[in-house]
């Protein structure tokens, strides 16, 4: 089944608040190997000037694919998604994630186009807390092979 | 690795077109494993070798967003504990195979200090290979520096 490109375009739904918590930061730190004491302890973090533990630059991917994955997902939408890889990633951070915030992910499906016989989708999703102060823009590009 | 770790790169002292030495980060089954645990993305191609063979691939590969992890982990133990990450942005452009051995795969990442910015901030433009393969390109960090 193909891609449906009506889909470009499209934007979803925030997701339901979100809480960045220490112990997921920290079980994410210990996924990538990555022993950084301010991503653990907050006497460390705030020893070094940020108001609690921060998040690993990537975190951020956690909050916006569980909520991109919901608009990739959509039956019409028809991606296949053992053939995805991912293409491209990038982070624009007003600030880093940091224990505590409550946030939402607003997912928008900006392009679909061909790459050779592949097919490339891109989404950008716009990370803020409840109050609406901008935290993370991700911006992910997928990529699903040609069978 | 701890011996990169640094609490005193200051703003003035950086200096564009310094290279910052490759560091080795190890990628194995059971690190992928733990990775769609702490990310959420159970996709099977990064832990089931029956069905990744199956849609084509050579093997189990790695999560690209563990390679632009080990990436990012490269630019915050350079960059110090007081530094914030304000853009990061990477192309995956050939997959990590990590076999199901003791050893798995590694991915070796450097970098050059591609500019200065206003407000205390610092281009970083990355590398990084598995074997003889380069998994990332046009891998771009900025960081604020305290």
């Amino acid at each position: 089944m193909a891609i449906n490109r009506e889909y470009a375009g499209r934007a979803f739904p925030a997701s339901e608040p979100y809480e960045v918590s220490r112990v997921k930061i920290a079980e994410f730190a210990s996924a990538i190997g990555d022993p950084n004491p301010v991503f653990r302890d907050r006497a460390a973090a705030q020893a070094a000037g940020h108001p609690d533990v921060i998040a690993p630059p990537t975190f951020a991917i956690v909050i916006s694919m569980a909520a991109a994955g919901v608009a990739m997902a959509e039956p019409g939408l028809g991606l296949n998604y053992a053939m995805v890889v991912h293409g491209e990633q990038r982070f624009e951070y007003s600030r880093p994630l940091v224990a505590g915030d409550i946030v939402t992910a607003q997912p928008t499906i900006t392009e679909i186009r061909d790459a050779g016989r592949n097919v490339m989708l891109t989404t950008s999703t716009e990370i803020k807390t409840l109050d609406g102060e901008h935290v993370c823009t991700a911006i992910s590009t997928l990529v699903e092979r040609a069978a | 690795m701890s011996e990169q770790t640094s609490d005193t790169v200051t703003y003035d002292a950086v200096v564009p077109g310094t290279e910052l030495p490759v560091v080795s980060y190890p990628v194995t089954r059971l690190s992928l494993v733990k990775y769609c645990g702490a990310s959420g993305d159970f996709n099977v191609i990064h832990w089931n070798e029956r069905i990744a063979r199956s849609v084509g691939l050579p093997d189990v590969i790695a999560h690209g967003m563990f390679t632009m992890a080990e990436a990012g982990r490269f630019v915050t133990d350079w960059a110090g504990p007081g530094a914030v990450v304000t853009q990061f942005g990477v192309r995956f452009s050939a997959m990590v195979v990590v076999p199901d051995d003791d050893i798995g795969a590694s991915i070796e990442v450097s970098g050059q200090i591609e500019e200065k910015l206003d407000g205390n901030r610092v281009a970083i433009a990355l590398t990084a290979r598995s074997g003889d393969t380069k998994v990332l390109t046009r891998a771009r960090a900025v960081v604020r520096l305290p």
